[in-house]
């Protein structure tokens, strides 16, 4: 589901304004596939693994299987956000955790976007 | 043009200035915001006539919220709430305000400190609600994020907010209630975290509440993860007599994040308390 990420958050005015003079770079693991999340002041460019030597701000990291109950559309209740997972232990955050915390509302929305694939 | 009946004053308590709303005749009930916010968030109810025919209600900014001042120096020291100082503050406010026998209902950290005043000030309250009631949550994520100068606390306390509520609960309300925790000032978030998850640890009090002296209500929101319905559950379990109602569909603001949905759980126990 995460492929259609960046075409629905560029096509959403409402989430790409929270992320108004964001540029870096952060990694989205789904199980054992990576994906690269490129932020241009709110334009979101994805691109798919696996990498090498690649740099990144902050990574986020779940099981698939968590991804895809966070995906559902609603969401049952405990699956409808990352601080959900995260009092679980279901997600890991990593890295620059400043960055994500500054972008909080808008790295919630975007990985919330597929819910409307 | 319609005007609202909700009427806002300030009061000297505590040593602050304090802002409180209030409506209604009858029954005092005090309302408790949630730690980073204010009193708007009980909109709904002070706005909600069939409960204002019996009850005043009142909903204060706590000092350093919404229209409260902090107290004089506060530029000089951190803000850390603690169980002492807020069950103070609340016990102050009704004395000086003249309330007799409130109600009082808090969310959140007010849910966990009606927990607190059940064990102090049984006595002097006519009934306790507890919305999102949990005797402790432990950290799990970093709080001190949300003050520090390189992250702008309104747009981190407003995501911390946001990811709180049910996706089932309305748009426009659920946005109306990550606006009050935006315009919170620096640190209060975080400092009424500092009681929410570090000091006010009620745990090993509970078991002493004694609900044929103050009855207590407890509703929680199945979408709340930070007061999840498995914590409220623990403190039902403790409480012999607490009355325990899991609210569909709602998450950590239900007064303000889907204020009719909440208003049909409300209603049916202010009428009890009513009926004493």
């Amino acid at each position: 589901m995460i492929e259609a990420i960046a075409a629905l958050v560029n096509a959403d005015p409402a989430i790409v304004r929270w992320g108004r003079g964001m540029n870096a770079t952060f990694m989205v693991e789904v199980g054992d596939a990576q994906y690269l999340l490129k932020v241009q002041d709110g334009k979101l460019a994805l691109e798919k693994g696996p990498f090498v030597m690649r740099s990144w701000s902050f990574a986020i990291r779940a099981k698939e299987e968590c991804w895809k109950k966070f995906w559902q559309n609603p969401p049952a209740p405990g699956w409808h956000d990352l601080f959900a997972l995260l009092r679980r232990g279901d997600v890991k955050f990593e890295g620059d955790q400043r960055v994500l915390m500054a972008y909080l509302l808008y790295v919630k929305l975007v990985l919330a976007a597929p819910r409307n694939a | 043009m319609k005007i609202e009946p909700i009427v806002g004053r300030y009061a000297r308590i505590s040593g602050c200035r304090m802002y409180f709303e209030e409506a209604g005749q009858g029954i005092p009930l005090l309302c408790l915001h949630t730690a980073g916010s204010d009193g708007r968030q009980y909109r709904a109810v002070l706005n909600d006539r069939s409960i204002t025919k019996s009850f005043r209600v009142i909903a204060f900014d706590m000092p350093w919220h919404g229209k409260s001042s902090p107290p004089a120096g506060w530029q000089k020291e951190d803000y850390r709430l603690t169980t002492g100082a807020y069950t103070g503050m609340i016990m102050e406010f009704i004395r000086e305000m003249g309330l007799e026998r409130p109600v009082v209902m808090g969310c959140s950290i007010g849910g966990r400190i009606v927990l607190d005043l059940a064990l102090k000030h049984a006595r002097e309250l006519r009934a306790l609600i507890g919305l999102q009631s949990g005797a402790f949550v432990e950290r799990y994520y970093d709080a001190a994020w949300l003050d520090h100068p390189e992250v702008h606390g309104g747009r981190a306390c407003g995501a911390v907010a946001y990811g709180l509520m049910s996706p089932l609960s309305p748009e426009t309300e659920r946005w109306e209630t990550v606006w009050h925790y935006m315009q919170g000032g620096p640190g209060i978030f975080t400092g009424d975290l500092h009681f929410y998850q570090v000091e006010g640890d009620i745990r090993s009090r509970i078991g002493a509440i004694d609900t044929s002296v103050c009855p207590l209500y407890l509703l929680t929101g199945e979408y709340d993860y930070s007061a999840s319905p498995r914590d409220t559950e623990a403190v039902a379990a403790r409480v012999k007599g607490a009355k325990m109602t899991i609210m569909k569909g709602l998450g950590h603001f239900p007064m303000s994040e889907n204020p009719e949905a909440f208003l049909g759980y409300l209603r049916p126990v202010l009428d009890e308390i009513r009926r004493g």
